[in-house]
């Protein structure tokens, strides 16, 4: 994002620091002292979902989860791991670009309407504790599309800005997870204040620290911490390896672009269109879905009016509606609007895939649809249609 | 009714690139003819005429309804030709043509002109690929004003 | 391509008076417009505004006034929807809110010392009119400038005050038809693509601008192509559904492009394998 350069965020320390895990409530405190409201995984209606926590009690501790297409569901860990659960339903975007908000309201006058802006922007200053690179990575491309184009969203814009990010990498790879294959995980590599790799050994509970801001750098020297011995850095680099290593999944992500505009006529996506519902679970727990619609209401008298914008999907038959009708009716075209949008075009409007790898879409979309098999299938056919 | 020089002939669009020795042969049954406004260059059911290549003016292609009177359903104009039932048995003419200005045409003779395509095939050849280029203009711009494009949805 | 910054946050509104509403065919009319605020950046032949009727909602409207005059903002609006309906409807007095303007240009400074050829259909004349009140304006830096126009009926064409005025011209070539005459009609009957036979311009050394139904545009450039006008020579301007105006709605995704903001105006290379796909 322009205004915070990734540089500043990602110059590490040579020496990563080592905080205990019992410390992490100083670590709290640190963030609260300086004025944020701490955001992190904590367990509710069967799921972890990221919502303000007041200490290190109620995070989602000792949960794990089993995904799979079309299934998730938490389960008890044994070894009391704090941040052993992967990427959840909700993320992170909406604390930028949230689900609905008034843009603006509208009072009528005597001689028309004046509109009153949402006063200015002055969103929480908010910690987000837990990130997981690929939601990271998430946030990154979502801050190109609303906040790097030539009308920078002004509210998304100042939240990120004033946004705190302790990231976690994964030390065990989720059921349905492919960031080693979207280069955007198992560890994070930039955009973030702090990262932990958190170390669970036999009577030690640790994790690794490192600093990738001087906003990060900070905070750190407020929490109790040491220098890292070597062993327990090369401990974490064994567990990230074989984080990676153990990703069961992967989408071949070399000439995929060129493979999505080659197969736009192909005859697959009549296949997917069999089975997608066209609910849209996946655009709305995909980081770096962004679309939007927007909502005008009035009062019953007709005297205020107001503007609201909503998420939006661009599965809905209206998404794409001109007087006359939808320019993608079916619902293949929309599923390949959307798959073409996340892994070729997006390549063409920002420069970096809009796919983060956290199969977020896989787990959450109700018949199982999984993009890497698609994208294979679309690989293998050698089927009438391909032509672009 | 003035004969019509074969360069002259050359240098309709419709004619473009012929050869001199099939310009020449065709020059011998054309002649230039000029319309005044509204008046009729053919009418539908007469015996085809022949290839009406308009130098200016404008003709329109209309059909006479008993309700509507006058029904236009194509404008042709400077450059373009019509007429094309001269090559089509029973060679009667099926719509009316109608000068909206005054109007100057070649008409080159139909009868004449079919028997010349035959015996020359060559020449023939190159006149039909016109024609049939004219014909799928026609088609297209018919094609688009059934699909209504402009209609409110 | 600078693109002018508004004064505003991208999404809010200023307000603007309706001065004049004119009633152009049985479904559309033109508003023309004054900001309450002074100072809005002017716009460029081509753009649009994010036009909004009270508490009914915001529709994107090509600017069709004249660029050298940008304090009145000039809309042509067919009634097709609640909020089109309601901006038709509005009286002078009335207020309405604005946004804009957005989006790229017609290329009218790189047509000069060119033929121009304009090529409209239906409601396609109104994002065109600024062009042709700005080459009328400079009329010595074009050469040959020709407009197309097509329309369903004599009572759908637009703007009949300017095209009479046009044709009256003898350094404008003006060529009309209708899908669908009346008795009254005295001019060219069939689609706008026939016009093109009666087109004087120099193909090699023309810029082709085209705008109307998607259909119809797609005719107009096989037309264009048949006479020798390089694709990178012809523009056309698109519609698609758009609810922000500025990159960040997603609406108005065409393949790789937002038509708000890499459109509505595209140099015919860079969209055409996109403009040949189903559903795209």
């Amino acid at each position: 994002m322009p205004a915070r350069p990734a540089a500043s965020r990602s110059a590490s320390p040579a020496v990563p620091a080592v905080m205990a895990a019992g410390d992490l409530g100083q670590l709290f405190s640190a963030l609260t002292t300086r004025g944020y409201q701490v955001i992190g995984p904590t367990v509710r209606d069967g799921a972890v979902v990221y919502d303000a926590v007041d200490g290190p009690d109620a995070l989602a501790a000792g949960w794990g989860d089993e995904q799979a297409p079309g299934s998730y569901r938490l389960v008890r860990r044994r070894d009391g791991a704090i941040f052993g659960h992967r990427s959840g339903p909700t993320g992170w975007k909406r604390f930028f670009w949230p689900p609905e908000l008034r843009l603006w309201q509208a009072r009528r006058m005597e001689d028309g309407f004046r509109v009153e802006a949402e006063p200015a922007a002055d969103p929480p200053r908010r910690a987000l504790l837990g990130v997981r690179p690929c939601q990271l990575h998430g946030l990154l491309r979502l801050d190109r599309v609303v906040a790097g184009g030539p009308y920078p969203d002004p509210r998304y814009r100042a939240a990120r800005e004033r946004a705190f990010i302790v990231a976690v990498n994964c030390t065990e790879a989720g059921g349905t997870c492919f960031c080693a294959s979207m280069g955007t995980g198992p560890a994070a590599t930039a955009g973030y204040d702090l990262a932990l790799t958190e170390l669970v050994t036999d009577g030690a509970h640790r994790f690794l620290v490192e600093a990738g801001s001087e906003a990060g750098r900070a905070v750190l020297s407020g929490v109790p911490h040491r220098q890292a011995e070597k062993d327990e850095v090369a401990a974490a680099r064994v567990l990230l390896q074989k984080a990676a290593e153990a990703m069961g999944r992967r989408l071949d992500a070399g000439g995929v672009k060129e493979l999505l505009y080659e197969k736009f006529e192909a005859d697959h996506w009549d296949r997917v269109a069999e089975r997608c519902l066209a609910c849209a679970n996946c655009t709305s727990v995909c980081p770096t879905c962004f679309c939007t619609t927007v909502t005008d209401a009035t009062d019953l008298a007709g005297g205020r009016a107001e503007r609201r914008r909503r998420w939006d999907s661009c599965f809905s038959v209206d998404f794409s509606y001109i007087h006359g009708g939808p320019v993608r009716a079916s619902v293949k075209s929309r599923y390949r609007q959307w798959l073409t949008h996340k892994l070729a075009t997006w390549h063409d409007q920002f420069g970096t895939s809009g796919c983060v790898g956290c199969g977020q879409c896989i787990t959450w979309c109700p018949v199982g649809i999984d993009l890497t098999a698609e994208v294979r299938a679309l690989r293998a056919g050698g089927e009438r249609g391909n032509g672009v | 009714m003035t004969k019509v020089p074969p360069e002259v002939l050359g240098e309709h669009p419709f004619l473009q690139n012929l050869s001199p020795e099939h310009l020449r042969t065709l020059a011998a049954w054309s002649r230039e003819l000029e319309f005044g406004r509204g008046e009729l260059l053919f009418r539908e059911g007469g015996p085809a005429t022949g290839l009406y290549l308009v130098r200016s003016g404008r003709v329109s292609v209309e059909l006479h309804t008993p309700d509507r009177g006058p029904a236009p359903v194509q404008t042709v104009g400077p450059g373009e030709a019509v007429g094309w039932s001269w090559l089509i048995p029973p060679h009667r003419l099926r719509f009316d043509g109608r000068a909206l200005e005054p109007t100057r045409v070649i008409l080159i003779d139909g009868e004449p002109l079919r028997a010349a395509c035959e015996s020359d095939p060559e020449l023939g050849f190159h006149l039909l690929r016109r024609l049939v280029g004219m014909l799928a203009g026609r088609l297209e711009a018919a094609r688009l004003q059934i699909l209504d494009m402009f209609r409110r949805r | 391509m600078a693109v002018p910054q508004p004064v505003l946050e991208p999404m809010v509104p200023v307000t603007a008076k309706v001065l004049g509403v004119r009633r152009e065919t049985p479904d559309t009319w033109t508003l023309s417009l004054e900001p309450d605020r002074p100072g809005l950046p002017a716009f460029r032949p081509g753009q649009f505004n994010m036009v909004y009727a009270f508490g009914i909602g915001e529709v994107p409207i090509s600017i069709s006034g004249d660029p050298a005059r940008p304090e009145r903002l000039v809309h042509t609006v067919r009634a097709v929807g609640a909020v089109t309906r309601a901006l038709a409807g509005s009286r002078p007095g009335q207020v309405v809110g604005l946004r804009g303007p957005f989006g790229t240009a017609w290329p009218v400074e790189e047509a000069r010392g060119r033929d121009l050829v304009v090529a409209a259909g239906g409601i396609g004349l109104a994002p065109l009119r600024p062009v042709l009140y700005h080459v009328l304006s400079n009329r010595a830096d074009y050469d040959r400038v020709v407009l197309l126009y097509g329309a369903r009926s004599r009572a759908e064409l637009l703007y009949r005050r300017d095209l009479e005025r046009w044709r009256g011209r003898f350094d404008l070539d003006v060529l009309v038809t209708v899908d669908r005459p009346d008795a009254r009609w005295r001019g060219n009957v069939g689609v706008v693509t026939a016009l093109f036979q009666q087109a004087a311009f120099r193909p090699e050394a023309t810029v082709a601008l085209v705008c109307g139904p998607e259909v119809m545009i797609r005719f107009t450039l096989l037309e264009l192509e048949k006479r020798g006008v390089p694709d990178h020579r012809t523009y056309v301007s698109l519609e698609r559904n758009m609810k922000c105006g500025v990159g960040t709605c997603g609406h108005c995704q065409l393949g790789p492009v937002f038509v708000c903001h890499d459109g509505p105006v595209f140099r015919t290379d860079r969209i055409r394998d996109w403009l040949g796909k189903r559903e795209p």
